[in-house]
């Protein structure tokens, strides 16, 4: 079977700073792999240069052995690549349930419509409220996204995401700014999510119970390299990663 | 709820219907119709120019170039090919409107912000020296006049039932599609433009497509305008013209999708009630909008929503108030 993502020798530098340095891995269809490493490693870049929001400076990525570097997010939005942000990037104006529903009918082709009011659309909208279902957020369907609580945010960022149906989604520290008992709720929806849906998912985080508790594999960035690939085990015993990330944190 | 809310926007929509119905029943002298005449034709305006800006965060400042285009197409073809031309004229002006907007549309999305709003302004500043300087052509400063509505048209009152029923049906059209798929995506190219590449949208293409559709009412309430009164001049396409609808928009309420029309029915009865007492009339009116848009600064349609969502959160004494968006 192809490999669902393939980095091969990724590079890209601001000005001086090399931020992605030869980096290589290989993602197998419905894995769930976690990316740590300290502040300014340069993880949000790299998923940058996996959705197209950023070109590399040099190197391969391969979607299921195609390669999708330097393709427009829409692109490579529409091959199935789903990502949901560091900082929530939500409709803010918009109720929840039409932030979902404008992603459903992106990927239905229904968003050229200019006449049937969007309520109508049935398709659209049941899916939309399965997903809000999932992440737990029916009840706030019909609030404002600007209303809803951070943690809340998070989420319906993920459902934009998920309602777009991804084979491969990358979700950018899906905990940061939620309270403890969120990051646990949290912590195994995001574990639910991946079997329900069959996704291949990487996930960024800096909550350590989550990367151990659901990884089933641990890639570590510094200064942009990839200094460490393996099990949770393998990652908790590495010597250069309990200097380079987690000593710090001690 | 959103029945509810259906339900009162439809006994609006008859109310308003009826009451512009009335005007040349009730009216006094045949200058209220043309007045009428004026509101129905700049509310459409307003209403397809806020498509653009309220709704997709386009602040166009040159819509004029496609009213004047819509009015232009009708006075020339008059002028140069004969009467038998006024009723072509207007869907070559419309065509001529969507195909000049693509083009002009593909430069001008390419920057957003301060610089879309300059670059628009100077394309219809540049439209409007050309009708100014071709004289020969245009009529230049002098425009041309006694441009006369072929048939039945040419009665004022069948007139102004034409225009009733253009814009009605024009603003429903346009109002179908604010809450439309289409109208959907363009509100989030407003609110972040950045997710909706990733929910696999273009904003540009989004874009374009807004900015030619809201050119083409704008044309469409430029041909309209020719018929009221029987003549064009090169105003029509100056910036004053584009500024016009911006402010009918700000005292309105940009979010609001009635409140350009509003916003049209307030300034240009502002303008008739000041400028038949004083010649100052700009420095008065100028006054009373900026004091106005500083005492409302949601647009009268948004001051009046934030007031009834309000009213009802106290009425709803201490439950768990959901929150609605107010059509
Ligand atoms: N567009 C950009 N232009 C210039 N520098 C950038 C840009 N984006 C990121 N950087 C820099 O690249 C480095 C890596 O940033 P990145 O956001 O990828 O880090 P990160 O690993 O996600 O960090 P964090 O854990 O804080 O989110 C940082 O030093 C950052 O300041
Ligand atoms: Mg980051």
């Amino acid at each position: 079977m192809k490999p669902m993502l393939r980095l091969e020798g990724l590079r890209k530098s601001f000005g001086g700073l090399r931020v992605t340095d030869e980096v290589s891995f290989e993602i197998q269809p419905q894995e769930i792999a976690a990316i740590i490493g300290p502040n300014g490693a340069g993880k949000t870049t790299l998923f940058n240069q996996i959705t197209g929001y950023l070109a590399p400076d040099g190197g391969h990525v391969f979607l299921e052995g195609q390669e999708i570097a330097g393709l427009t997010p829409q692109k490579i939005v529409k091959m199935g690549v789903g990502r949901a942000f560091q900082i929530a990037s939500i409709f803010p104006d918009e109720t929840a349930l039409d932030n979902v529903r404008a992603a459903c009918m992106s990927k239905l082709n229904q968003t050229r419509h200019l006449w049937r009011p969007v309520e109508r659309f049935n398709r659209a909208t049941e899916q939309a409220f399965a997903v809000l279902a999932s992440l737990g957020l029916e009840r706030q369907a019909d609030r404002m996204a600007y209303e809803l609580a951070h943690g809340d945010q998070k989420l319906l960022d993920i459902g934009i995401a998920l309602v777009l149906e991804p084979k491969l989604l990358l979700l950018d520290e899906p905990t940061a700014g939620m309270s403890p008992e969120e990051r646990q709720l949290t912590r195994q929806l995001i574990k639910q999510l991946w079997a329900q849906y069959k996704l291949t998912l990487i996930f960024i985080e800096h909550d350590m119970d989550m990367v151990f508790g659901i990884a089933e594999r641990i890639m570590v960035l510094n200064h942009g390299a990839l200094i460490a690939d393996g099990t949770p085990g393998e990652i908790r015993n590495n010597k250069e990663v309990i200097t380079a990330y987690l000593g710090e944190e001690a | 709820m959103a029945s509810s809310s259906k339900y009162k926007f439809g006994l609006l929509w008859s109310v308003g219907f009826v009451a512009f119905a009335l005007v040349p029943v009730l009216m006094t002298s045949r200058y209220q119709m043309n007045l009428a005449s004026h509101i129905l034709i700049w509310g459409l305006f307003a209403v397809a120019f806020n498509m653009l800006w309220g709704v997709t965060g386009m602040l166009s400042f040159g819509q004029a170039l496609y009213f004047g285009i819509g009015a232009y197409s009708i006075g020339l073809f008059v002028n140069h090919a004969g009467k038998a031309w006024y009723l072509p004229a207007i869907p070559i002006g419309l065509v001529a409107a969507a195909m000049l907007s693509f083009l002009l549309g593909l430069l001008v999305i390419r920057v957003s912000g301060v610089y879309f709003t300059m670059l628009t302004l100077a394309f219809a500043q540049l439209a409007w020296q050309v009708t100014f300087k071709w004289y020969d052509f245009t009529g230049g400063d002098d425009g041309i006049q006694g441009i006369i509505a072929p048939g039945i048209l040419a009665n004022k009152m069948v007139y102004y039932y034409f225009v009733l029923v253009v814009v009605f049906i024009s603003v429903w059209f346009l109002k179908r599609l604010a809450y439309s798929p289409f109208g959907l995506i363009l509100r989030c190219v407003q609110q972040n433009p950045n997710r909706v590449r990733f929910i696999g949208r273009s904003v540009k293409m989004n874009q374009l497509r807004i900015y030619v559709i809201s050119s083409v009412f704008a044309a469409l309430a430029g041909s309209l305008m020719v018929g009221v009164d029987n003549s064009i001049h090169t105003d029509m396409l100056f910036w004053t013209t584009s500024g016009e609808v911006i402010l009918m928009s700000v005292l309105g309420g940009i979010n609001q999708f009635f409140g350009p029309f509003v916003g049209a029915v307030i300034l240009i009865l502002l303008e008739d009630i000041i400028g038949a007492k004083t010649e100052f009339w700009p420095i008065f009116l100028g006054t009373i909008v900026l004091i106005f848009v500083i005492l409302f600064p949601k647009g009268v349609v948004g001051e009046i929503q934030h007031l009834r969502h309000r009213l009802k959160i106290a009425g709803e004494s201490g439950g768990r108030h959901e929150t609605h968006a107010s059509a």
